[in-house]
This record gives C-alpha cells, sequence and structure tokens, in this order.
C-alpha cells in the first residue's frame, strides 16, 4: 500500500471512536467495537479525506456545499431538486486514479478466495451516530457487491448519498456547517446471515434498563428494517440471561444474496422455518453476553444490529455485529426516580401501607 | 381482554345448589360460616390455596382460628390504615373469603396514626421481638406435648386425695381439650404476629422494582429477596445427610423409589449393625425434622413425615441414587448467596441515580431483615406445633374409642369442634355416674354419612369466586397472599368459549421450557404417586413436597403467586414452573403429555 494510498484508507481494526472525523461514524462504531472484543465481518474503510479530494479534484466541492447552505430545511422542494441534481452530478464525476488504485488493492487483499469477493458497502458519515442526533439510515447501504468496477460504483453512490434529500434537510435543520460534513465508506466482507437482526439493550417500549430485547428474522436484517416481516421477539433478563418473553411469528420473507452473485433478492421462507424460531437459546445467550459486554463498553445503553453467519471455510456458525449506536429515545427523557431514601428503611413500609404518599 | 369481559361470569352465592345427596350438610359447621341474605351483593373467591379439598367438620377449625388471629392482628393490634380481616363461609364444603378494607380517607389517617406508632416499634424492635416469638413458640410446642389426657381409669389416683385436689379426672378431659383448642389459637396469634408486617417489607420492594424495572419478572424479585439458610431447605439437607449415611454404611439399596416405608424400616432394621447406626441417625433428626406436615397444617389427615414417611423416604431414595451414581448433592449455600449478591448488585447499578441506590438498599436490607420469619414461620407453626396438635386430637379420639363412642380414633375428625366437646361430655357424665355413655348411636352413623357427604364434595366442581365481579382489586394482602390480582379476575372471567381447552396461564414462577408427562396430584395424600421424570400437576404445593422436587422435570400449580413454595423450591431447583393457573387440575389428566413454559406462564397439553 503507497503512503499516499494509506491515508484514504484504514482498516476497522485501526479505528475506535475517537477517529470519528476521519472515518465517519459507522466505522468508528465498528472499529470501536472490535477493540471492545466484539465479531465484526473484517473489511476496510474509506476515510473521509478520499471524498474530500474527490470532490476538490473535480472542482465541486466550494459549489455544493455553497449551494445546500442556501438552502432551507423547510423548502422540501428545492431540497429535492438540488439533491437530485447534485446527485447526478457526482454520479457522473470521475474518481481520482490514486483513490481507486487505493481501494481496489484493499479489495484484493480481502479476496484471498479468488477474485471479487462479496462485500457490503455502506456510507458512514462524520455526523451520525453522534449521541445527541441520532442520524442512522439516511445514507445509503448496499449489499453484495462483487468485482472492482461495481465496488466503485458502490463507493461513489455511498458519497452521493450524504447528498440525499433526507440528509440535507436533517443537515439544514440543525444548521450543521456543510464545510464539516464529510462522507467515509466502509467496505466490509459480506456475511452470509443464517438469521440477523437488532437489539436494544434498553427496552423501546418500557425504557426498563434490565432487559435486552432482541428481533430476528431469517436471512439479512434489511428484511426487518424495510418493516417486510414481523421478527421473532425475545425479551432477555440482562442480569440473569433469562428469557422473559418469547414470541416467535410467522416469518414469511427473507432478504439473501441473488443467486447472480450480486445484489439482494427477497424470497418466500420454506414452510419448515417460517414459524420456527430463528434462533436457539444457545444463541441468544451468546448474544445477550454480546450485548453486556458492549453496553459496558460504552458505558450506556446502544443499539445493536447483528447477523449469525457461516464462515465461508469452516461453515461454523458465528455472531458478528454490523452497527452499535448509543440509544437516544429514552436517554433524553425525565424519568421521575422509582422512590428516594427515607429517615428508617421501615418508612417506606408505612407509607405504602398507610397510603401517606399517593400510590400510583 | 376488557372487550369481550364476561359481565357476570361468577355465580352469586345464593345460586349455589346443594350436592345430590349431601343433605344436611350444614351442620357439620358453625353457623357463622354458613350463606347470609346479604351474601349476594359480596365477591368471595375461593381460598383453594389454603383450603384445597372439602373440610371435614373438625377441620372446620383451621379455617375459623387463622381468620381470627389474622383479622385481629391487622383490625385490631395494629391497625393496619386500609386493610382490616376476612370473612369466610363453607358452602359444599369449600372455604370462599372476602377481604374487608377501609375506604373512607378519615377513617384511613385515624388508623395510620396508631398503625405508624405500632408497627413502628415492631420494625424497630424486630430482632428481639423476633428472638422472644422464637422462645414462645418453643414454649408452646413443650406446653401442648406436656397435657395429658385422662384416661378416666377406675379409681382416680390417690394422690386426688393425698394431696387433697378433690378433682376428679373427668373435669382433666374437658380441660386439656380446651387448653388443646387455646394453644391452637395462640399459634395462629403468634403466626400472624410478624407476618403481616413482614409481608409489608416485601410488598413496598416489590413495587420499587416494578416502577425502576417495568418489566422485571416477579420471581426476579423473589430470588433477591428469598432467604438461603431457610429452615425448609434445612429440612431437605437433612434428608441428604440420612441418605449419605445410607450409602456411607452400605444399605442404600434399601431405598427404593416407590416402596413402603414400613417395608423399608424392616430390612434397614434387618440390617445388622449398620441399621443400628442409621436408625441412631434418624432418630436424632426426627424429632423436630420429621414433624414438618405433607400439608400446611389445614388438614387433619395430611400427616407429618414422621407418621406417614412415604414422602421422606422417596426423596432419600432419590438421593441415594444421585449419590451412588457419583453426584454431589450438598446444598452450595455460599455459591447460592453469590449468585442471590450478584443479581441484586446489577440491579442496583442498573438504577439511574444514587437516591433510588440508596432507597433500593433501605428496602432491600429491610426485607433480608425481616424474611427469616416469613419463611421460616410455618416449621413452628403449620408443622411442628400442628403436628403436636392433631396428635393430641387422635388422643381424645382414643379415649372416644375406649369409651365405645367412636369406632377409631380418626373419627373425631368428623365432628366439629363443639360436638367432640359434647361427645367427650357424655363420656365425663358417663364415667361419673358409672353408666354408658349415650352418644354411639348418634355418633356413629354421623361419622359415616359425613365421609359420604365429603367424598361427594370432593367430586362437586367449585366455582373459583363467586358473587358480582369487583370494579377492581388492589388489595395488597390478597395479592400477596393468594397472588389475585385485577388481572386475575379478568383471566377468571372469561367467558368460556375464549378459555383455550389446550392452554392454561398463570403466573411465570421459575424459568425454562419443558415438555413431559404430567402427574395430577388432586390430594397431598397422592404425593407418593409421583416418578421420576413427572411434571408435578397440583392444586397448590406446600413446603414439605421439597423432597419430591429433585425427582420431577416442571410444577405446575392451581393456586399460588410468585412467592409460594411451589415457585421458590422450583428456582432453587432450577426447573420450570408455573402457578396460579386457576384449573390445571382440572384440565390436565395424568399421563397427557404438556409443555410448561415458565418463562411466559404458559402450560400446553399437547395430547
Amino acid at each position: 500500500m503507497s503512503q499516499e494510498g494509506r491515508s484514504y484508507i484504514s482498516r476497522i481494526s485501526e479505528l475506535s471512536l475517537a477517529d470519528r472525523p476521519l472515518a465517519g461514524g459507522k466505522s468508528a462504531s465498528l472499529g470501536e467495537l472490535t477493540s471492545a472484543g466484539v465479531a465484526v465481518p473484517p473489511g476496510f474503510v474509506v476515510m473521509t479525506p478520499a471524498f474530500d479530494e474527490f470532490l476538490r479534484t473535480a472542482g465541486a466541492d466550494a459549489e455544493i456545499r455553497q449551494e445546500i447552505e442556501s438552502l432551507a430545511h423547510n423548502e422540501i422542494s428545492q431540497v429535492t431538486a438540488a439533491s437530485k441534481r447534485i446527485r447526478q452530478r457526482i454520479g457522473q464525476l470521475p474518481v481520482p486514479p490514486d483513490i481507486g488504485d487505493a481501494i481496489c488493492s484493499n479489495y484484493r487483499e480481502m479476496s484471498l478466495n479468488g477474485a471479487g469477493c462479496p462485500v457490503a458497502v455502506r456510507s458512514s458519515a462524520t455526523c451520525e451516530d453522534s449521541e445527541s442526533a441520532s442520524f442512522a439510515g439516511l445514507q445509503d447501504t448496499y449489499l453484495w457487491v462483487r468485482g472492482e468496477e461495481q465496488l466503485i460504483e458502490r463507493v461513489r453512490s455511498c458519497w452521493a448519498s450524504i447528498y440525499n434529500a433526507e440528509s440535507i434537510t436533517y443537515r439544514r435543520r440543525l444548521e450543521l456547517p456543510e464545510d464539516q460534513i464529510s462522507m467515509a465508506v466502509v467496505v466490509q466482507q459480506m456475511v452470509d446471515a443464517i438469521c440477523a437482526g437488532v437489539m436494544f439493550t434498553r427496552s423501546p417500549t418500557t425504557g426498563d434498563k434490565s432487559v435486552i430485547v432482541i428481533e430476528g428474522s431469517w436471512g439479512l436484517g434489511s428484511s426487518i428494517v424495510s418493516g417486510e416481516v414481523t421478527p421473532d421477539h425475545f425479551v432477555v433478563n440482562k442480569v440473569t440471561g433469562e428469557i422473559n418473553k418469547r414470541n416467535i411469528s410467522d416469518k414469511v420473507v427473507e432478504h439473501t444474496a441473488d443467486p447472480s452473485g450480486s445484489g439482494v433478492r427477497e424470497q418466500a421462507v420454506d414452510d419448515q422455518r417460517r414459524r420456527a424460531p430463528c434462533l436457539s437459546d444457545e444463541s441468544i445467550a451468546e448474544l445477550w453476553q454480546i450485548a453486556r459486554k458492549v453496553e459496558r463498553h460504552y458505558a450506556a445503553p446502544q443499539d445493536i444490529e447483528w447477523a449469525i453467519c457461516r464462515d465461508p471455510d469452516t461453515g461454523e456458525q458465528k455472531i458478528n455485529l454490523l452497527q452499535s449506536r448509543p440509544e437516544t429515545a429514552w436517554a433524553t427523557r425525565d424519568v421521575e426516580p422509582a422512590a428516594k431514601p427515607t429517615a428508617k428503611a421501615f418508612d417506606h413500609v408505612l407509607d405504602l401501607l398507610s397510603a401517606r404518599k399517593k400510590r400510583t | 381482554m376488557s372487550s369481550k369481559k364476561n359481565s357476570r361470569p361468577f355465580p352469586l352465592a345464593s345460586e349455589i345448589e346443594d350436592v345430590p345427596g349431601t343433605e344436611g350438610w350444614e351442620d357439620m359447621y358453625p353457623y357463622y360460616t354458613r350463606r347470609q341474605p346479604g351474601d349476594d351483593e359480596i365477591f368471595w373467591f375461593y381460598n383453594s390455596m389454603h383450603f384445597p379439598e372439602p373440610m371435614p367438620a373438625f377441620d372446620a377449625l383451621t379455617a375459623e382460628v387463622p381468620y381470627t388471629a389474622m383479622g385481629a392482628n391487622t383490625t385490631r393490634i395494629f391497625a393496619f390504615p386500609a386493610t382490616l380481616g376476612v370473612e369466610h363461609r363453607i358452602i359444599n364444603g369449600r372455604v370462599y373469603i372476602t377481604a374487608h378494607a377501609v375506604t373512607d380517607p378519615d377513617e384511613i389517617a385515624r388508623r395510620t396514626e396508631i398503625f405508624n406508632k405500632r408497627a413502628g416499634h415492631y420494625f424497630e424492635n424486630w430482632d428481639e421481638l423476633y428472638d422472644k416469638w422464637h422462645k414462645k413458640m418453643l414454649a408452646l410446642i413443650e406446653e401442648i406435648d406436656a397435657i395429658e389426657i385422662p384416661q378416666l381409669t377406675e379409681f382416680d389416683d390417690e394422690s386426688a386425695v393425698l394431696e387433697g385436689r378433690g378433682i376428679g379426672q373427668n373435669h382433666f378431659v374437658r380441660e386439656a381439650y380446651h387448653r388443646c383448642i387455646d394453644m391452637f389459637s395462640v399459634m395462629w396469634h403468634h403466626h400472624f404476629e410478624l407476618l403481616m408486617l413482614g409481608y409489608g417489607a416485601y410488598l413496598v420492594f416489590f413495587q420499587f422494582c416494578k416502577k425502576a424495572f417495568p418489566e422485571i419478572p416477579d420471581q426476579i424479585v423473589a430470588r433477591m429477596v428469598a432467604g438461603i439458610d431457610i429452615l425448609m431447605f434445612k429440612a431437605d439437607d437433612k434428608l441428604k445427610s440420612l441418605a449419605q449415611t445410607a450409602v456411607d454404611l452400605g444399605i442404600g439399596k434399601h431405598f427404593v423409589d416407590g416402596a413402603d416405608p414400613d417395608a423399608v424400616m424392616a430390612a434397614i432394621e434387618a440390617s445388622g449393625e449398620p441399621g443400628e447406626k442409621w436408625m441412631a441417625a434418624f432418630d436424632e433428626i426426627r424429632d423436630p425434622w420429621f414433624n414438618i406436615s405433607v400439608g400446611d397444617g389445614f388438614y387433619h389427615y395430611h400427616r407429618s413425615w414422621d407418621d406417614d414417611r412415604t414422602v421422606p423416604f422417596s426423596a432419600i431414595s432419590h438421593f441415594v441414587k444421585l449419590i451412588e451414581s457419583g453426584e454431589d448433592i450438598v446444598r452450595k449455600t455460599e455459591e447460592l448467596k453469590a449468585e442471590r449478591k450478584r443479581i441484586s448488585d446489577e440491579y442496583r447499578a442498573l438504577l439511574g441515580t444514587e437516591e433510588e441506590r440508596g432507597a433500593f438498599d433501605q428496602m432491600l436490607g429491610l426485607c433480608h431483615h425481616v424474611f427469616p420469619y416469613v419463611e421460616d414461620h410455618k416449621f413452628y407453626c403449620e408443622h411442628w406445633f400442628t403436628t403436636r396438635f392433631y396428635a393430641k386430637m387422635r388422643e381424645f379420639g382414643d379415649l372416644l374409642v375406649k369409651c365405645k363412642l367412636l369406632k377409631d380414633r380418626e373419627d373425631i375428625f368428623q365432628l366439629n369442634r363443639s360436638e367432640v366437646e359434647d361427645a367427650l361430655v357424655d363420656a365425663m357424665l358417663a364415667w361419673a355416674a358409672g353408666s354408658e355413655p349415650l352418644g354411639a348411636a348418634r355418633w356413629q352413623p354421623l361419622v359415616e354419612k359425613r365421609r359420604d357427604i365429603l367424598a361427594k364434595f370432593a367430586e362437586w366442581d367449585a366455582p373459583i369466586a363467586i358473587g358480582p365481579m369487583p370494579e377492581h382489586l388492589e388489595d395488597p394482602a390478597v395479592q400477596m397472599l393468594w397472588g389475585i390480582t385485577s388481572e386475575t379476575l379478568d383471566l377468571w372471567s372469561l367467558p368460556p368459549d375464549q378459555v383455550s381447552q389446550n392452554e392454561l396461564h398463570g403466573f411465570a414462577a421459575s424459568p425454562g421450557v419443558v415438555e413431559g408427562i404430567a402427574r395430577v396430584l388432586k390430594s397431598v395424600n397422592d404425593i407418593g404417586q409421583v416418578r421420576e421424570g413427572d411434571i408435578l400437576v397440583s392444586t397448590v404445593t406446600t413446603p414439605s413436597w421439597g423432597p419430591v422436587f429433585p425427582k420431577i422435570k416442571a410444577a405446575v400449580s392451581d393456586i399460588g403467586g410468585t412467592m409460594s413454595h411451589a415457585a421458590i423450591v422450583a428456582r432453587e431447583y432450577g426447573m420450570p414452573a408455573v402457578v396460579g393457573t386457576g384449573r390445571a387440575t382440572k384440565q390436565i389428566v395424568t399421563g397427557q403429555k404438556i409443555r410448561v413454559d415458565g418463562d411466559n406462564g404458559i402450560v400446553t397439553i399437547l395430547d
């Protein structure tokens, strides 16, 4: 790898949260997970200097940024028109050869067992996943990407996605300065997900911090995110690992790799698996351990994306995390304390039985 | 559920008809247990937790006396602000109860002042009072053991003359009977002395946990509170030590699962020196540990381990098998304590503020302080004392047989408290007159008739509740003792077409999911039928069933909450349990394959 290439590319495992300015939120979080001792699909990150250089070489950076800053977040038609225009333009800009070479040589290193291993290409913006602003899901992700040409194309699509209408509106609403916005792109070994889903280390419905809520379905997690499937739902006791609740749903469809070798297709789940739990108790126990580890690492409740994958070489099943971000919905809410200390411990009982304090 | 709620799901008291062939059954019980004109306005529920079977005439005392004592404690002694006592009725042999509460805010305020002072005194001086309680109970047990029942010998003892006593022994027959009944009453007053306050400590912590952790399962709260060194587990340990001794002495083979205990004893006695050694070890723990009864002391025929050794010997045979297969059966109390501490520490750490952690420490600390009483009082009251009480009553039974009033000592329990006194007076009079007692023709046919009535009552499908559905039921005492809340009532009142015939819902008392073959026990006396790997389905499970737990795969009960003993023991053995299903013993048949989901509180009939 050339000296020049190094500043454009980093391994996921080399990153930590501190690298967010140059690696974007998602990449930094994945790197941090690796250092917490949690398995993450291996890969590399096309760092923000690559994006900046891409725009600069094309002479487009200042123009684009000015155009965005002149928009008002509530002028939806203007935002949409600008977004379309800018994205089209980016789609036609050439990727500077040194950046393209750096991406391709790293991709080749990943593809040890033959040319063109499938990868996931995911955007990682510098302003996403900060604790106050949950920015998730506003940029693009491409699954089962194969071959250098397609990879470069998808990296460029990710770059462009920073200018999609939702992202622009979001930034304008928060009045974030455009010159501090940049985009990194994660290129990650594609996981052959048997099942996948999300888990919350704080109950999304009640805010209870003593449970881990796990949702999962067959195939890739995209079927859950898109709402096409009602996932299996498990509530696990965070402290003991016991499964408090399990609702096994009828999982009609799953997202899997397209047999053509690239892209994702939706297919019907066979009858045998439709109503079968997508997670064994052993896998739930493993997810429970991982959730505890990640939450402890960040010292705050997390929303986590996971997948159970088959190792392409050994065929063994393994849990990988695809994402972890701080929980924001309950964190910002004021919760009344359940009780306060009293002068004497038994005053609690007297208060309760005498209805001295209004019962709720 | 509310959308399709049945507006009048339960029959009214007056609508309940007699079971055919039981005419005159009301005479078995005192007049104040009978239905009254206003009863149709009141919601009653069947207390199948304490009284899962029809009440023999004498045993009605085990409802009357506890309710006399419990109400005294809450209504009059401590003046609980909103909680009064319990009123009961006996209908077709079943005990129905209703809890009285104070709702007028001024009245609550007036009682609160008294309550805080009195309850505060008990909490403040808990250790000293518990110590005193313990001594009182031991003295009471000693006292009832010491009661001598006169044998109505031909001539009175010479001492009546030489000591100038001047009282004939027939006087002491009735006096001894009264003293036994009085001591039974004293025992029940002691029983409630610290209990309601102890439950209060648990309830306050329970409610705190539910508020701080809305999804916390009840059983986790129970696990943080539950004692490790409780007497019921100590009894289990004693059985394990007897099993170990048998193995060490090489006579473990005599303990065969399902064998007649007398045959086992005979084989041991015939085995020479090892047998003698084992018997010595057995005698050492027999008193007090074999005073544990297979029930909770509410029925005379729930015999003690010493009276009927089926349950403890079956447990010993199981432990022998485990020891011989190289398993370590010693209870790891230190590990259990460490795990309990880990769980509570982690929950504590999850709390949001220092203030909450402070309150948590106070409440859990208080629970640990008062719970040894809550968990251990039963051993002294319902088991040890009550076993001795029934033993004395059987001595009176012997006297009545000797006087030809009854045919069998057990027949005494077919007479109610006043009738027993009548029969004794009959004997006293005849002894004095030098004549024959007159009651044989009265009592003996009555005993037969009542046995027949009880058999018919046993077949009656007792409604789970009676009367108008209450708007809500948030009585903390009812919730604590019976596990009944508004949600329970909603479930009970589902119209029949909405009640799944294959699925039962209850409290998720102990986690895990298993499938297996059901063993339905309608009477505790059938407990000897339980076999290795069964799923136990019972009306209620009492602490003394502990010994069968190592053999079973899961436990299901009709009645009980997460602090019920079935729940506690199931958690101890790490097996799934669903309690408070309301109708498991009615819907499940022995031999059926069922699934017990202790995570969600669901029992499914698979056959």
